[in-house]
């Protein structure tokens, strides 16, 4: 069998497994789960409303899963990308929330920077620690998403909040928001926004700069092997801090998406909101490969919308789904057997 | 007779790709038998067969007469057969003992039992005149050390039949002949043994018989003692070889590389390079002769900018090179083939056309305003692969896919077109065939011919010899004597290593 059509075939096989096993967990949990699954399909798909707030939902996911997989094309792990993700979401509610009386054109690119900008910043020092003193940027990025989270939490606290006792900050200007009144009216008042357009956008610039441009090549040379890279003349330390700062840079905009539309503003957080960990599980069923993460978010966004219906109308807990997430994420991480299983299958048939 | 292993007719495709197409290979009992092939014939990929890493599409493998079905590398290893692959399979951190027990340690009252272990790997040691030091930790031993690491978890684990994959590559020729000895040892105790290795004067000194293939086909199994080295190297190339190489008087002219005073510090941060001074002419080829260790990577890594030069100058084409950033050394006119080629000279998981513009990306016509012309990059690879002949299962294949032979022409293919004024070669064709050594040597006098500066690095001093007009014999950082092949035999070369300086002989003077 030949290997693209096989690097295909397998998510689809590990996710297929997936639902088969979580079904059996909820049949064995004594749930119906015909009924589970219809009501998570319906969760999605039964009208606008709901279709509208998956993609809200999916819309972040994009961005955090290529910020993970572009550290990782580049050889890096940013576990970070939950903190880049917080300052990016400050940065831009922080751009939104002032600059009164910019037209639509400046305002709402330069929010969507500042998030970049940000969550660039954010990833500068695991990468320069990276680069210059060999630090493990696995063990930095972890720290600093602590930090991001208390930092941005102060700094909404002291420098955006309302007033009043609030922990909230004003809501971003009408210049500086991704909304449009269209979207809520088709989708039944769901807070759908352009961000999605965004997202796509990005997942186009990811390929662009990996497999196209002259700077691509030279990340990806450092990742794979930067001994090489430097006999060849590349600048290893160099592009291991650019590989930081792009990749915090989507995950920068990731948080822009959620105080520039889902949300509006910027609140003090009790915890990490989960977007950036779930982008790590979506780049690596996409592969990290552009097209792969978009759909592997669409996946994840929409599994994780679509569950909250089904205690509604099947009884089944919604934790069932984070089930069968945890379960695709482990047949793919176990692709290798499903790769020989393919392969038996596909020999014996040609026999 | 008694064949302890028969392969018969396998099959092996990768893709569209045969590597195996109907080989036969019989190996006998406390024989040692030698596969012989170019790079690419699929000697590896036999190899990796017969130890369950690969599946072969078609054929039989018996053992002992009793068909098996090899899934995998514990089945092989059940069944007595061990493999000391090419590329050291060890932990570093661990010890020796550590490392051969690996998988398989001794346990007593739930602990292992580390102290039986050493004492079963002493008598091992003893008794196949294996020396090794069982606490010792992998990462620093020698090369030739941990190879034979490699053999003793072999024979740990009771392997009755060894497959060596290149073995001598990597080794020094003091350890080389080391080597030969223990394998003798190894047939003497009823053991057999399959060596692959491109080196036919060790093919005639050790084996008892060759099984020749070529381009995936076996084309015949001979008795050694009834062939020879000629005989051979065309069976395996399918047309003569010459071994002499033909090179016409060198005519150097002006001074293309020069290094005066260098001084270079190692990791531990102790002097490598002392002193050391030397100029390579347009027109000529310089050898360095010498054993490993003896400074000579520190030079190399000083000429191209990858390590910090301690004082001294380095020039090129009249241009002071020795502060300089790789890059900039490469574009005033340096080109490098590594010693290693998987870890400095190509980037595996790169398919190969990325792989010819490593240096070259950036300039046109590969690289418009940061964006990669990638039928430019394509056009390149095509060229490059049809004028060095390098074979590769496809276009875009990736370069962890290239036999190693086919890798290292790749990178020759890569330096050799850029056109540099000095060419650095490093140990160019080591675990190459004796096609692809003519050819590249035919390669290196072709860039000398063409007024270019070649600086050869080589532990082979037939290689040195053969090549070089002129021969730096290099001793604890520095040169002890420039000789002229021509007046010299391998035996002085030998002693100059070793740090004897000759008796005056008169013309061998310096320059
Ligand atoms: N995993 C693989 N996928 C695709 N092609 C492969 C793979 N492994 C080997 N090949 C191809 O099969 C052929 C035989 O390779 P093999 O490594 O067996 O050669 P070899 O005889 O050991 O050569 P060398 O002397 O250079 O080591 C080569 O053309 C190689 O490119
Ligand atoms: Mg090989």
């Amino acid at each position: 069998m030949n290997s693209t059509l096989k690097s295909i075939l397998v998510p689809i096989v590990a996710i297929l497994l997936g639902f088969l096993v979580g079904g059996i967990i909820m049949i064995l949990c004594g749930y119906d789960a015909i009924l589970g699954y219809q009501s998570l399909f319906n969760g999605i798909f039964s009208n606008s409303y709901f279709m509208g707030e998956s993609i809200v939902k999916i819309t972040p996911l994009i961005l955090s899963g290529l910020a993970v997989a572009f550290a990782f094309r580049t050889g890096l792990f940013n576990i970070g990308v939950e903190g880049q993700f917080i300052v990016g979401w400050t940065a831009a509610v922080y751009v939104g929330t002032h600059f009164e009386g910019l037209s639509k054109v400046v305002h709402l690119p330069l929010a969507i920077l500042a998030a970049a900008v940000g969550g660039a910043l954010w990833a500068l020092l695991p990468g320069i620690l990276k680069a210059y003193l060999r630090v493990h940027e696995v063990v930095v990025t972890i720290m600093m998403n602590y930090i991001a989270l208390h930092v941005t939490n102060w700094f909404i606290q002291e420098k955006m909040a309302a007033g009043g006792g609030t922990n909230t900050s004003e809501r971003v200007f009408q210049t500086a928001s991704l909304s449009w009144k269209q979207f809520s009216d088709w989708t039944a008042f769901s807070r759908l926004h352009w961000g999605i357009l965004v997202a796509l956008i990005a997942a186009l610039i990811y390929w662009f700069i990996l497999e196209k441009s002259k700077v691509g090549y030279e990340l990806r040379s450092v990742g794979f092997n930067h001994h090489a890279s430097q006999y060849a003349g590349m600048n290893v330390s160099k592009n291991i801090i650019l590989a930081m700062l792009i990749s915090g840079a989507f995950a920068g905009v990731a948080g822009a998406m959620e105080g520039l539309g889902t949300f509006q503003y910027a609140a003090v957080k009790g915890g990490f909101t989960g977007v950036g960990f779930t982008g790590i599980a979506t780049a690596f069923i996409g592969a990290n490969t552009a097209l792969g993460v978009v759909l592997a978010s669409f996946l994840f966004g929409g599994l994780q919308f679509g569950s909250l219906n089904m205690p509604y109308n099947s009884q089944v807990p919604t934790e069932l789904v984070a089930v069968v997430i945890a379960l695709i994420i482990y047949f793919i991480a176990s692709n290798y057997s499903i790769r020989t299983l393919l392969d038996k299958i596909f020999t014996k048939g040609a026999k | 007779m008694e064949y302890v292993i028969e392969m018969l007719n396998i099959r092996k495709e990768f893709g569209n790709f045969v590597a195996n197409d109907n080989i036969t290979l019989q190996l006998k009992k406390g024989e040692i038998h030698a596969l012989l092939g170019e790079n690419g014939a699929g000697k590896s990929t036999l190899m990796n067969v017969l130890f369950g890493l690969y599946q072969p599409e078609a054929g039989e493998i018996r053992v002992k007469g009793k068909k098996v079905n090899i899934s995998n590398p514990n089945v092989a290893n059940d069944l007595g057969i061990g493999m000391v692959h090419q590329h050291f399979m060890l932990v570093p951190p661990f010890t020796v003992a550590e490392n051969i027990i690996l998988g398989k340690e001794p346990i007593k009252n739930t602990m292992v039992d580390i102290k039986s272990a050493i004492k079963k790997l002493k008598e091992l040691s003893v008794s196949y005149g294996l020396d090794i030091d069982p606490n010792a930790k992998v990462s620093n031993i020698s090369v030739g050390m941990q190879q034979r690491v490699e053999i003793i978890k072999t024979l740990y684990r009771g392997a009755e039949i060894l497959i060596f994959d290149e073995p001598t590559a990597v080794l020094t020729p003091q350890e080389i002949v080391e080597l030969i000895q223990i394998m003798k040892n190894l047939v003497n105790e009823g053991k057999s043994i399959i060596i692959i290795t491109h080196k036919l004067k060790e093919i005639m000194e050790v084996s008892d018989r060759v099984t020749v293939i070529r381009k995936g086909k076996g084309i015949k199994t001979l008795v050694t003692a009834e062939t020879n080295e000629n005989e051979l190297a065309s069976l395996m190339v399918g047309r003569e070889v010459s071994f002499k190489t033909d090179k016409i008087q060198s005519n150097p002219t002006e001074e293309t590389l020069t290094i005066k005073n260098l001084n270079v510090k190692d990791n531990r941060g102790l002097l490598a390079v002392k002193n050391f001074s030397l100029s390579v002419r347009a027109g000529e080829i310089v050898g360095i002769a010498g054993i490993d260790g003896n400074g000579q990577s520190e030079l190399i890594e000083a000429l191209t900018g990858l390590r910090k030069v301690d004082s001294g100058v380095i020039t090129i084409n009249g241009r002071d090179t020795s502060k300089l950033k790789p890059r900039k050394i490469t574009e005033i006119g340096l080109g490098h083939i590594p010693s290693d080629r998987h870890k400095h000279g190509l980037v595996l998981d790169f398919p190969m056309p990325e792989n010819y513009v490593l240096q070259t990306y950036y300039k046109k016509p590969f690289n418009r305003s940061g964006i990669l012309n990638f039928a430019e990059i394509n056009k390149k690879a095509k060229q490059l692969a049809e004028e060095f002949d390098v074979r590769t299962p496809s276009e875009k294949a990736l370069a962890r896919s290239l036999s190693g032979g086919n890798q290292q022409k790749a990178i020759i293919a890569r330096e050799v077109d850029r056109n540099p004024s000095i060419l650095i070669a490093s140990q160019p064709t080591r675990g190459l065939d004796v096609g692809a050594i003519e050819y590249i040597h035919h390669r290196l006098i072709e860039q000398r011919d063409k007024g270019k500066a070649v600086l050869l690095v080589s532990f082979e001093l037939e290689e040195i010899m053969n090549v070089s007009d002129r021969i730096a014999v290099m001793y604890e950082g520095n040169i002890i004597d420039i000789v002229d092949p021509k007046m010299t035999t391998e035996q002085e070369l030998g002693l100059l290593m070793a740090g004897k300086k000759l008796e005056p002989k008169g013309e061998s003077a310096h320059e």
